[in-house]
């Protein structure tokens, strides 16, 4: 029932260390993952706002995957899902959970790190 | 496992029929919850770390599935599936065959504070459609939240979790499910995070608490609605069998009155106590100073319900099984043949180890289980060191009012310590006993001997005698004592007195035996000398009759010689004159 995650927090890093690992390749693919449920106005939102960010950010390099948990219930447990919407960075590590419609870009780009606080 | 329902719970019961309840079979909860948690409706229990929130939240569960065929749904915020699992086997509960049967589901919510941002308004609908879908998945009727409260540490917004946390329960109650919601204890509150507010039909409060280096765990019925519900606190165990509650004060004074005696094992006792020994299901105290062989006649009842086939159950604050059964071997009684019976439970434990409540909460347990007819307090006055004198003499009511209940007859023994008053517990129990022996040692040329005397009995005639109580190796025998000049005799004075007395009865009856054989040789003498007097009288009687008619015969003969005369002399016509003589004669 419990995945096993990346617990990367616990490993003791140096500050060069951290800035690579929260910068990451310019390459890289994005792995996004939207959990909603159902087609309320806030998961709408959220939706919209994520293709947005993503546009304006990541161009051409990421990945959205939507999920419903209305339709795949079963689906929430394996990323421990508790709020809706939840916004899971998948790739690149480590694991990034940003919860709320998304509507405060500045705070979602932070959240996803793509922009260092 | 049953749960016997005193009469305050029944009658709890019936006055409640129009509330639905969820059994919870947790032993003692549904008896001071009046049948269980409100079925369909949340439940919350509170209290501090470690108090067993957990645990009572787990049992709820598991006993519904086997024991109720309701299954259940554990969303844990805290522990692991397999640490709640192993967690739990040790009380005997297979959480994991359980989850095979599809009649319960472990679902662990794990919140990471740090990899959590938050922009934005979100609902907390995956946690409901998590839990809907497990309660789904097994068509669960019971839900566990353990420990809700943990989203606040994982999510920011309070304001968004208070309002999907009303929900939360708003939906619970629409899906008809019944729920215990656990919560960490608040300073000054219920709950840190004030969920008491959102669920309010019944509240549970669990503590535990360190009295003087004692801890001793308490459950309280705060709240519950449309319930009569005992208020008190209620002490609890958590044991190999999982959770124990001990509705140890809901008791009364309806107990069963018993006509039937019990003989005490020791004949010559029987006969003080009005000749039958104990009523049943009463209570007995021994007291009295140490070495007076309270535990020896404690033993000798046990032996004697054992031999008429009853269970018993010893709790000794002293000595072990072991040492009990060895010592009392010394005055003939073996104790291990009624063990190995299974007739006799022996449960040693120092008093000290455990607070009162857990001795009180630990002998109810033990009784329950055992379902004994004699129970053996051997000695109640050591339970003080566990707490203080009132709330030992609190404890000894209760306990002695549980086995009234029960219809156990209890034998307690105390120790009297010297130059204390004597005819006194410390306990303070001496009033409410049905019948108090007392024992006391009488020292007298050089010895210590042991007596023995009925203080009260209530309801027989008891003997108000002072008997002397002897330890051999056949056992426990009551002997007379003399009151001599200077006080009780016993011992060797009882021995040289009963030597004294045996001489003077030999002289005695020797003295009596002279004195018949004197009357009869007297009386002999007397037989004879009236034979001789008899014999002189006959005598005399014979010689009287000789010289009478010796006399007569004279008479004849003179008067026919007068005739004769007159017939020669022939001066009248005879005939005329025989005629008159004759007539004369015959006058």
């Amino acid at each position: 029932m419990k995945k096993s995650e990346g617990n990367e927090e616990a490993i003791p890093l140096s500050l060069q260390e951290i800035r690579e690992r929260n910068e990451p390749a310019a390459n890289e693919v994005w792995q996004l993952r939207l959990y909603i449920a159902g087609q309320t106005p806030r998961s709408l939102a959220a939706s919209a706002n994520l293709k947005k960010i993503c546009e304006e950010h990541l161009a051409g390099r990421y990945n959205i995957e939507i999920v419903d948990l209305v339709k795949h219930p079963q689906l929430a447990a394996g990323d421990q899902i508790l709020a809706i919407p939840t916004l899971v960075r998948k790739l690149p590590q480590p694991l990034r959970k940003i919860v709320g419609d998304l509507r405060d870009t500045e705070r979602a780009l932070v959240g996803l790190q793509i922009r260092l606080r | 496992m049953g749960i016997r329902i005193t009469k305050p719970a029944q009658e709890m019961d019936k006055g409640n029929r129009s509330l639905p309840k969820a059994r919870t079979g947790i032993q003692g909860l549904d008896e001071i919850t009046g049948g269980g948690f409100p079925r369909g409706r949340p439940t919350l229990i509170c209290g501090s770390a470690g108090a067993g929130k957990t645990l009572l939240a787990m049992e709820f569960l598991v006993r519904g599935a086997t024991e109720y065929n309701e299954p259940g749904v554990f969303m844990a915020f805290e522990e692991t599936a397999p640490e709640l699992t192993q967690n739990v086997r040790s009380l005997g509960f297979n959480l994991d065959e359980l989850a095979k049967e599809k009649k319960f589901v472990i679902d662990f919510v794990r919140i990471e504070r740090s990899e959590i941002d938050e922009t934005g308004d979100y609902d907390l609908e995956g946690l409901f459609i998590r839990l809907g879908a497990a309660i789904d998945a097994i068509g669960a009727e019971r839900v566990v939240l353990d420990t809700i409260e943990n989203l606040f540490a994982g999510l920011q917004n309070e304001g968004i979790l208070r309002a999907e946390l009303r929900r939360l329960f708003r939906w619970l109650k629409d899906r008809g499910v019944t729920a215990v919601i656990t919560a960490e204890r608040g300073d000054g509150a219920l709950t840190r995070h004030g969920l008491e507010e959102y669920v309010s039909d019944c509240v549970i409060l669990l503590d535990h608490r360190v009295t003087d280096q004692v801890s001793t765990r308490r459950l309280r019925i705060v709240k519950y609605r449309g319930t009569a519900h005992g208020t008190n606190e209620y002490p609890f165990l958590i044991d190999k069998d999982g959770f124990n509650v001990l509705p140890v004060t809901s008791l009364g004074l309806q107990h069963q009155v018993s006509e039937k005696r019990i003989s005490s094992g020791v004949s010559r006792l029987d006969t003080m106590l009005g000749g039958e020994g104990f009523y049943r299901n009463t209570t007995i105290l021994v007291s009295g100073t140490a070495g007076t062989g309270k535990t020896s006649l404690a033993a000798s009842f046990v032996d004697a319900a054992c031999r008429r086939g009853e269970r018993c159950l010893y709790f000794s604050f002293e000595e072990s099984p072991g040492q009990l059964i060895r010592n009392m071997r010394s005055i003939g009684l073996n104790l291990e043949q009624w063990s190995k019976k299974k007739l006799l439970q022996f449960h040693s434990s120092r008093a000290t180890f455990y607070g009162l409540e857990m001795h009180l909460a630990i002998i109810h347990k033990i009784v329950e289980e055992f379902q004994p007819q004699v129970v053996v307090l051997d000695p109640v006055g050591s339970l003080i060191q566990a707490g203080n004198r009132r709330d030992a003499h609190t404890m000894m009511i209760r306990l002695i009012d549980f086995l009234k209940q029960r219809e156990v007859t209890a034998f307690l023994t105390n120790l009297t310590s010297g130059g204390e008053a004597l005819e006194k517990t410390d306990i303070e129990i001496s009033s409410i006993v049905d019948t108090w022996l007392f024992m006391r040692d009488i020292e007298l040329d050089g010895e210590r001997n042991r007596a023995l005397y009925v203080l009260k009995s209530r309801g027989m005639a008891h003997s108000n005698q002072l008997r002397e109580f002897l330890l051999s190796p056949k056992g426990v025998d009551l002997l007379d004592v003399y009151v001599g000049p200077n006080g009780v005799l016993t011992g060797s004075s009882r021995l040289s007195q009963e030597a004294r007395e045996k001489a003077d009865a030999l002289a005695r009856r020797q003295d009596a035996e002279r004195k018949v054989r004197d009357r009869m040789r007297k009386q002999e003498a007397l037989e004879a000398r009236i034979a001789a007097l008899r014999k002189e009288f006959e005598m005399e009687e014979a010689e009287a009759e000789t010289v009478s008619v010796e006399a007569v015969s004279r008479e004849t003969m003179i008067a026919d010689n007068r005739e004769a005369m007159f017939r020669s002399r022939q001066a009248d016509p005879v005939k005329d004159w025989v005629v008159a003589k004759r007539q004369k004669g015959a006058q």
